[in-house]
């Protein structure tokens, strides 16, 4: 089995302890864990945007890097959705426009192999307890692409269970959007702010130490709503719950 | 009515004001949750909800794939029960034929039926231009009428409004339209129920003329169906002697045996109900009973434009039920309003552009009025992916693109002001394209990371005002690996071949 990391653009330049916690924790379950420098970003703020057709170099891009893999694990939900729901539509589009059946391939070839974190350990490794030891409260926010997009389900809350001295909080309203959606907290920077004040105001009132998700955009999005509201709740992605140890708490 | 979705503002100027709107945000989260809560209740009755739902937009798509085939049935059949059908092109064609038809009547005053189709084309200041009073009969509707208001939402037009200000509207206004509201009204339900019963049943039984609009048509036997919860519709399709029916053309389904889906999938997407308390059926004329004369009025209005796009075209599969209203987190901060049409919320957004065309700033800043959550397809009775035709909809403001207009496939420019954006947007994907040049721009910003702002210029003024900025790490993910890994700069799949 040869399992590819794709640590997502954003993890690389800003959360680059989310992609050594995934090495860390997929070691750990005795996983060879590969790192194609060759990958990018999957291209979704331009899709997401509207630039559809300035992502084709990115698909070409992710086939590149990930041709040889059985499996591509990435520690974000809405990267994982970029390539599972919308490179059959850019390779379907392209086909269209009579660009030729090149990116519909390379879909093809990304659509089953591409794997969020938490699906990869459930799904394909199908482990729930991975030995991970965190002594804090924590609270789960289902991020949307992983909610609605991925269908991650109860796999991450199930994951965080098994946890040692994990203290798990409900978070009211928990599957509303929290407000980032890309570039619509600039385009629409009021209703995106007023959406991440009420997830923020949930997140206080579990009383959790901690606030996680799949998805470290999300997360930027409430951590950076908790720090000007001068809250200590810390934002924490889901890796790295899951790769501290008694050890190694990170 | 006088007001007018004409001229509004685009949606982020018009939501950032809304926003502020503490009541107003208030009367939607109480009223929004409530129902959706409902609704998720009301489907999770039925353990077959999943083949409804796509049974419903198969039957609709495949009403779109032959619209004309299942139209010229209809016309054939509403015309052999008595009826007359007219093809209204667009908004002022279907004005001008409803207003003729009242004028032919000799009536100055005409009683309606809720109908969104009426909205969207602005029939009711048409009638008024035309010296033609038309009294909204519709509860909310009625209330958004006297409050000289607009609707906010296609169930509950008037649920930017709470008892107290629809006590104040009805003292204030219902005498200048008819039997004024009872001496010392007060807010309680009852109270503004039982003073709209008295006012609006005096227009009933007085009105010669009705317009309505329908949730279905069947082809197969030329039937209108209404399906409401009041009953006031009822009173407004049966007693007056001409009844106007103005539809879009999308709403025909082919059977009576359709029906069954759509009457599950309507009211527990809608109201939250197994059942809604009135579901009226019309064919035609019957002698000696109900209107004598009836006018079938199909509205096109961009439709078949809408239809010609094979991505959006399934905003038409829409039964108008609301359930994406509630769900959505941006409609309910922003209210109806701010979307520019009687359809707000996830559904406006994606179907106002498509019937007007990208004319103007509002309809362009439409497609981005999503945070792209995904809750609105998710409880699409239809099985509408509204997330999909918005980014659809987003390339076609920032990059142009072929489209129907008016019968006639053209290709349309992009919208002014996302050169900027386009150009960020494209040098970003570059970048990303070449790592050698990511790499070094990486190692630029962590080198440089204490010179960064923690607020933002420019665009990203507003974000960074609620926001605070993640610090850039002195490392990189891939300088990690590099260094820990022992990686060679030059390996095998290193960036060599990538263009540099
Ligand atoms: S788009 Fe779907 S959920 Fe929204 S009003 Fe139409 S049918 Fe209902």
């Amino acid at each position: 089995m040869r399992v590819a990391l794709f640590v997502t653009c954003i993890n690389d330049l800003l959360q680059p302890r989310t992609g050594r916690a995934v090495v860390a924790l997929l070691e750990r379950l005795g996983v060879t864990v590969e790192f194609p420098e060759e990958q990018s970003c999957c291209g979704q703020p331009q899709f997401n945007t509207g630039y559809r057709q300035a992502t084709e170099p990115l698909v070409r891009r992710f086939d590149r890097a990930f041709r040889d893999h059985d499996y591509v694990v990435t520690p974000s939900g809405s990267c994982a959705a970029m390539v599972r729901d919308n490179y059959p539509r850019i390779g379907a589009k392209a086909a269209a426009e009579g660009r030729g059946r090149e990116l519909s391939d390379a879909a093809a070839l990304a659509v089953p192999k591409t794997y969020e974190l938490t699906e990869f350990l459930v799904d394909v490794l199908k482990v729930e307890d991975v030995g991970a030891y965190y002594p804090h409260t924590v609270t789960y926010h289902p991020t949307c692409h992983g909610l609605r997009m991925l269908g991650l389900g109860d796999r991450p809350r199930r994951l965080l269970q098994h946890v040692k001295g994990l203290e798990l909080r409900e978070l009211p309203g928990a599957e509303e959007c929290c407000g980032f959606g890309g570039t619509f907290a600039v385009k629409n920077a009021a209703v995106s702010a007023a959406m991440g004040a009420d997830k923020v105001r949930h997140i206080a009132a579990t009383g959790a130490e901690a606030v996680c998700t799949v998805d470290n955009s999300c997360l930027l999005h409430i951590g950076g709503t908790l720090t000007r509201q001068g809250s200590t709740v810390r934002p924490v992605h889901i890796a790295e719950i899951l790769a501290s140890t008694e050890g190694s708490v990170l | 009515m006088s007001g007018t979705y004409l001229g509004m503002p685009a949606f982020p100027r018009a939501a950032d004001v809304s926003t502020r709107d503490t009541r107003l945000r208030a009367n939607l989260t109480h009223a929004t949750h409530t129902i959706r809560d409902k609704r998720a209740a009301a489907v999770a009755e039925l353990d077959d909800w999943a083949q409804l739902r796509a049974a419903g937009a198969a039957v609709k798509d495949r009403v779109l794939r032959r619209l004309d085939h299942y139209l010229e049935q209809l016309e054939a059949a509403v015309t052999a029960a008595g009826g007359q059908v007219h093809w209204a092109a667009d908004a002022e064609e279907a004005n001008r034929i409803v207003t003729a038809l009242v004028r032919e009547t000799g009536e100055r005053e005409v009683v309606k039926v809720k109908s969104m189709a009426t909205q969207e084309i602005g029939l009711n200041q048409a009638l008024e231009d035309a010296g033609i009073r038309a009294y909204e009969t519709d509860l909310a509707e009625l209330i958004v009428q006297l409050g000289d208001d607009l609707p906010s939402h296609i169930l509950v037009p008037a649920i930017h409004r709470n008892r107290a200000e629809i006590r104040d509207i009805f003292r204030r206004e219902m005498g200048r339209w008819g039997r004024p509201a009872p001496e010392g009204l007060s807010d309680s339900p009852a109270e503004l129920a039982e003073a709209a019963r008295l006012h609006l049943r005096e227009k009933f039984l007085s009105a010669k003329v009705g317009i309505s609009g329908a949730n279905f048509m069947v082809a197969e036997t030329g039937t209108l169906v209404v399906v409401e919860s009041e009953g006031n519709g009822r009173m407004c399709l049966t007693l007056p002697e001409t009844l106007i029916s103005v539809v879009g053309i999308e709403k025909v389904v082919p059977t009576w045996q359709d029906l069954e889906i759509f009457l599950q999938l309507l009211p527990r997407s809608s109201t939250a109900e197994r059942m809604n308390p009135y579901t009226s059926t019309w064919t035609g004329t019957t002698d000696g009973d109900g209107p004598r004369n009836f006018h079938l009025v199909l509205l096109d209005n961009g439709r078949t434009d809408t239809l010609a796009d094979t991505v959006g075209r399934q905003a038409l599969r829409c039964i108008r039920c609301s359930a994406c209203l509630n769900v959505c987190p941006v409609y309910e901060r922003a209210g109806g309003h701010a979307y520019g049409s009687p359809y707000p919320g996830p559904i406006g957004a994606i179907l106002t552009p498509q019937l007007r065309g990208m004319q103007g700033p509002l309809e362009e800043s439409l497609p981005y009025a999503s945070s792209l959550c995904g809750a609105c397809y998710e409880v699409c009775p239809v099985a509408i992916d509204i997330p999909e035709v918005l980014v659809h909809l987003r390339e076609r403001v920032v990059e142009g693109g072929p489209v129907t207009r008016g019968g006639t496939r053209t290709v349309v420019k992009p919208a002014r002001g996302h050169a900027a954006e386009r150009a960020a947007m494209r040098a970003a994907a570059w970048t990303f394209d070449h790592p050698g040049v990511l790499r070094r721009g990486m190692r630029l910003a962590a080198r440089t990371r204490r010179l960064h702002p923690r607020r933002l210029p420019g665009p990203g003024r507003a974000w960074s005002r609620t926001r605070a900025l993640p610090a850039v790490p002195a490392e990189s993910f891939r300088d990690w690996w590099r260094r820990t890994r022992g990686e060679s700069p030059s390996g095998p799949t290193g960036e060599r071949g990538a263009g540099e």
